[in-house]
């Protein structure tokens, strides 16, 4: 390089970051999680990219379902749990105290493992989110937001005719589908889900994971799970998690073919988990 | 290592005479302790169906009053049709029942006679045509209650074979009685003045009706405190009450409230409600405020367990999709909580029915025999009557006493039918 290019680029303001490939919907930094006095997570750093799956392995009582509930404040609920470092979705810090974190439940859904449909109708389950926040100014907006919700969720052909019958009667997959259009359905930008296939069967998880990759086109998708063929076939991104710790995250496809850390190799071949 | 393998797998004899005594005796063992849950429940059921036996003996001749169904013919007799409380309904009616047996009487043996009817008999003519004047065009037909010791007679309670002067009826009554049974106009209808009519000195026109509204209202006011009172209560300890000692104090102290004894309450009110505030005495409102004191703890304790048993998952759920805290408790939980909160509330206001000991202390069990008012004035309630009744020395009395336990039990009974099949009509729909 002649001094030139080496003066002209002293002079021009220091770039203060190199600018990522793919805008990061929310960061994790130095997340730390105490259950009393015993701490279930060591300064976790990730980046959860816009637009992408985003899956979380690792053995249990790892720490990656700890996480998850983070990123929506649901830990919250728990007494005893106590949540240091910061963690930003589009840069805000989300425990602040001006934060609300009912709108931010709103904005960061959540799926859970077992299907858990409120006893009331279909068409109230999906109606309910929407209603309480306050998204449909009439009737016939509601059952607007119902209808795309289920056809987002692929569940519209199978209970367009029974929208008013409950929600507990649907099968096993149906229900964490209505539990998916459930959480569409008040407009989130982020979709969390704690391994939501690991009550269903195979069936019934192939037409999950085949939502999950149609959502991936609107929404920030982060799934934990157990099963790493799943991470592997529906994430871009993998974050493994070993006793509280981030050991290694990276794209799926370098994850689970090139594992820079040891305890990743003996992870995915199988060696323990 | 081979032969502790061949010693650990030495055969057992299942069929020997040890194992088999062992055996037999393990299986009587189960035997007994099927025989005494056995026991215990026919001894539980048998003393409450001796109970009601007992009770039922006792009082179902209660039911019964003897009644005289005389014809008057009062379009003869001079009445004012615009003034009728001026009447001389004493001689009008007195007049009419003299006619119903034919013959000569002196003055003594009028009085006699009249004595066999219930000395009320004008008023309830009176009230009769008060109601519909129309009676007075022709001849009318009246139902008068006997006497008390007349209904008596008739139900065979009084032995005609004592000498007379143990006797509450004279030879001379006895007559005209039996001359009034043959002219055919004594016959024993089922008393519903047992639940219409209002308290009286008299047993054969007291009622329940004074009591039966003493009670609806006091347990009305009951329900309507305790209740959302309750519910609020319970909902706070569930969701909001921070985990520290003040929280723990405070369940302590509910739990220690249910047990307080009844009768602390009844001086709380009497002190309190009558003495500070100024209510009025022997109010269905008062009864009503002390009852809910003491249904309020077994609402607490009935709600909180009823949130504790609905699912998380529920909650969770609401939560994740952004509802506050206050949604996710009515819209989620309170609703799923409701069956079981229902039952226990049916069964705290069934207990309150029958609480006596307090409602006394505040003044339920004053004498009342006009009609019932509302909430705010003086009033019985039917744990009370029933002491009241239990106190009166009239024979008629001892009848009406149990037939009354026997509608309070039968108010009880329904109270509680009704919560179980609302439980088993609303259970776990999740």
């Amino acid at each position: 390089m002649n001094t030139a290019t080496e003066s002209a680029a002293a002079e021009a303001p220091a770039p203060a970051k190199p600018k990522p490939a793919v805008p990061i919907k929310m960061k994790g930094s130095d997340v730390c999680v105490f259950y009393g006095d015993k701490q279930a997570l060591f300064d976790v750093d990730l980046d959860i990219r816009d637009r992408n799956v985003t899956a979380l392995i690792g053995p249990s009582g790892c720490g990656k379902s700890t996480f998850l509930r983070c990123l929506n404040r649901m830990n919250d609920t728990i007494d005893i749990c106590r949540v240091t470092g910061e963690i930003v979705i589009d840069d805000q810090d989300i425990y602040d105290p001006k934060v609300d974190v009912v709108e931010l439940r709103a904005r960061v859904g959540m799926v859970f493992q077992k299907p858990n449909p409120f006893p009331k109708s279909i068409f109230e389950n999906i109606a309910y989110g929407p209603r309480i926040h306050g998204l449909a100014e009439s009737r016939d907006e509601l059952e607007e937001i119902v209808v795309t919700s289920l056809h987002k969720a692929g569940l519209y052909e199978e209970v367009k005719d029974r929208l008013q019958e409950p929600g507990t009667g649907l099968s096993g997959g149906q229900q964490q589908r209505l539990c998916i259009a459930r959480a569409i359905a008040v407009s989130p930008e982020v979709i969390l889900m704690d391994e939501p296939c690991s009550a269903l069967d195979p069936i019934a998880t192939a037409k999950v994971e085949e939502l999950i990759d149609e959502l991936r086109a609107n929404y920030t998708i982060v799934i934990v799970t157990h099963s790493m063929q799943q991470a592997a076939r529906v994430s871009q991104r993998t974050a493994f998690f070993h006793l509280g710790i981030l050991v290694e995250e990276g794209d799926t496809d370098q994850i689970f073919t090139n594992p820079v850390d040891k305890r990743t190799q003996d992870y995915i071949t199988g060696r323990f988990g | 290592m081979v032969d502790v393998v061949q010693e650990l797998s030495t055969p057992v004899d299942w069929q020997s005479d040890s194992m088999q005594r062992r055996r037999k005796a393990r299986y009587a063992a189960d035997r007994r302790l099927q025989i005494y849950g056995l026991v215990a429940i026919i001894f539980a059921l048998g003393f409450l169906f001796f109970l009601i036996a007992t009770l039922t003996i006792a009082g179902y001749k209660a039911f019964i009053q003897t009644t005289a169904t005389v014809r008057l013919d009062l379009s003869a007799v001079e009445i004012d049709r615009s003034d009728l409380m001026k009447a001389n309904w004493r001689r009008i009616v007195r007049g009419a029942l003299r006619e119903q047996i034919p013959g000569e009487m002196s003055r003594k043996e009028e009085r006699a006679y009249y004595s066999i009817f219930t000395s009320s008999a004008a008023y309830i003519v009176r009230n009769k045509i008060m109601d519909n004047p129309t009676l007075l065009d022709g001849p009318a037909v009246f139902d008068i209650p006997l006497s008390d010791p007349f209904d008596q007679l008739a139900k065979n309670e009084i032995d005609r074979d004592l000498p007379e002067n143990r006797r509450r009826v004279s030879d001379l009554q006895i007559k005209f009685y039996d001359q009034l049974v043959q002219a055919g106009i004594v016959s024993q209808p089922i008393n519903w003045g047992l639940f219409l009519n209002n308290d009286s000195r008299f047993p054969e026109l007291a009622g329940l009706k004074g009591a039966l509204s003493g009670s609806f209202w006091a347990l009305l006011v009951c329900f309507l405190i305790s209740f959302p009172l309750g519910i609020a209560a319970a909902i706070y300890l569930e969701e909001f009450a921070p985990k520290n000692r003040i929280t723990d104090l405070i369940e302590i102290n509910i739990n220690n409230l249910a047990a307080v004894p009844s009768v602390v309450f009844g001086l709380l009110g009497l002190a309190v409600f009558l003495g500070w505030f100024g209510l009025p005495r022997s109010a269905p409102l008062v009864g009503g405020m002390v009852l809910s004191l003491m249904t309020l703890p077994t609402i607490i304790i009935v709600a909180r367990a009823a949130l504790k048993s609905v699912p998380s998952a529920i909650r969770e759920a609401a939560l994740g999709i952004g509802a506050s805290k206050h949604e996710a408790i009515f819209h989620h939980n309170l609703p799923l909580a409701m069956p079981t909160i229902m039952t226990g509330t049916i069964i705290g206001l069934a207990q309150a029915l029958g609480e006596t000991a307090p409602l006394l202390l505040i003044g339920m069990n004053a004498f009342i025999t006009s009609d019932p008012g509302g909430v705010m004035e003086a009033s019985t309630a039917l744990p009370t009557q029933i002491y009241i009744w239990a106190d009166s020395p009239e024979r008629g009395f001892v009848a009406r006493t149990s037939a009354a336990i026997l509608v309070l039990l039968g108010f009880l009974i329904f109270m509680n039918a009704a919560a179980i099949l609302l439980r088993q009509r609303f259970e776990r729909r999740w």
